[in-house]
């Protein structure tokens, strides 16, 4: 359990999917501009992330990886090459099953979410938590909980960056730096203070 | 119609796709630390970028437009399992390093952004040459950054000592801030001052005009 929790916190603090990473970032800095809608697309992000990373972790013990078709008489065949291929496939697949989930049973989520369901397929935080599973080698149930670590903490620093943002709008920034500039040296500060926890030790 | 010197050259300064559009900053910042995993990433994005720029600029009249998300996909992704492969074969090392950041260039989104913005509307080579130079565009860029990052973080440029560093003697002492994630969020945003200082055209509007300080004279 302790394990577990460790992974769950190294991956919202430690190794924060959006200010370590720097995964995401593109929707990270288009979609900030407010608190609302930031947390919108997080939800989203949290969801996707926590159904696809096991997913994928699924599909690469048990079809990708070398001697993983053993069961279907091929111990010799090695798919890994496959994977980027399949698990864009299964992000892609799962965010229009969710979309259409959604749609029918919740359609309070379903409208709220909007447009960033469709978005999120091409979120580098979703395949870059899918591929950094891979290299880390997790077993299912670390997947499960780094899968919902890394969308908490993606969550939490583009509502921390929107929050930000929010109050931005009213200073005094001088020219060019005004919009994008201002806001790639706020996300470098808020990086910093993530940096902090960097120091804990799980 | 734009010429062909246009598509190539503007994406560079004028419409820069990390400065101006916002686009593939997802997975550059973190491979500037030094020069040589740069270039390679560079080197990797103008491959893929340019060929699948062409590719789906070719069959984009025979991809019915509710699908074409998907055809990208797979066409953009094939390209970066070839690089992969290749990267693996050739410089194992440097792979290692980039390590999911190469996989990452499947959802950079110049890649995505590009083909769906100008390769769906416009002919093969035209089109082919939006993506060479946008990929440009973002290298110059992450080369800038670079370039930056290496000599002050660590004294070295592609490997070799031009900063001479305490620990060897030498007389400068490292800015460690640099090698850390934030320092570049730090050089883009100054880098993006510096092209709107030169293009005002590109200064965004203040949502919020700051009224003058009158409280001075209002005292007189």
């Amino acid at each position: 359990m302790e394990h577990y929790l460790g992974i769950f916190v190294r991956a919202v603090f430690i190794e924060n999917m959006a200010l370590t990473f720097f995964l995401g970032m593109c929707t990270f800095i288009a979609i900030s501009k407010k608190i609302s809608t930031a947390i919108g697309l997080g939800v989203a992000v949290v969801v996707v992330l926590a159904i696809t990373v096991p997913v994928n972790n699924l599909i690469f013990n048990l079809l990708l990886r070398e001697g993983a078709l053993a069961w279907a008489g091929f111990p010799d065949v090695d798919l890994s090459f496959l994977g980027l291929l399949s698990y864009i496939g299964v992000i892609a697949a799962m965010v229009q099953i969710l979309e259409m989930v959604l749609d029918k049973y919740v359609p309070a989520l379903y409208n709220a979410l909007g447009v960033f369901l469709p978005l999120i397929t091409v979120n580098c935080a979703i395949l870059g938590a899918s591929l950094m599973m891979i290299d880390q080698d997790q077993t299912f149930g670390e997947s499960v909980v780094f899968g919902l670590g890394a969308g908490v903490g993606w969550a939490l620093a583009i509502t921390a960056l929107a929050g930000v943002r929010e109050k931005l709008k009213y200073s005094d920034v001088p020219e060019g730096l005004r919009g994008l500039g201002i806001t790639f040296i706020s996300v470098g500060l808020i990086s910093m203070c993530f940096m902090s926890f960097g120091g804990i030790d799980i | 119609m734009a010429t062909q010197k246009e598509v190539l050259i503007d994406p560079i300064f004028n419409n820069n796709p990390i400065a101006l559009q916002v686009l593939g900053i997802c997975s550059a910042l973190a491979v500037t630390i030094n020069m040589a995993t740069t270039l390679v990433m560079c080197a990797a994005v103008i491959f893929v970028c340019t060929l699948s720029n062409l590719a789906v600029s070719l069959v984009r009249n025979h991809v019915p437009t509710n699908i074409r998300i998907i055809v990208q996909m797979t066409i953009i992704s094939s390209l970066v399992i070839v690089v992969d492969q290749v990267l693996q074969a050739v410089a194992y090392d440097i792979s290692k390093s980039l390590s999911v950041f190469v996989g990452l260039i499947i959802t950079n989104c110049i890649v995505m952004g590009r083909a769906e913005a100008f390769a769906m509307q416009n002919g093969p080579w035209l089109s082919a040459l939006d993506g060479f130079g946008n990929a440009l565009g973002y290298s110059v860029i992450l080369i800038g950054v670079a370039l930056i990052r290496e000599p002050l973080g660590s004294g070295t440029l592609l490997g070799y000592e031009i900063i001479p560093t305490i620990a060897n003697g030498g007389w400068y002492l490292p800015n460690g801030l640099l090698l850390l994630a934030p320092s570049a969020f730090f050089i883009i945003g100054l880098f993006i001052w510096a092209i709107r200082a030169w293009k005002t055209e590109q200064v965004e509007e203040a949502e919020y005009e700051i009224a003058p300080n009158t409280q001075y004279e209002r005292a007189l």
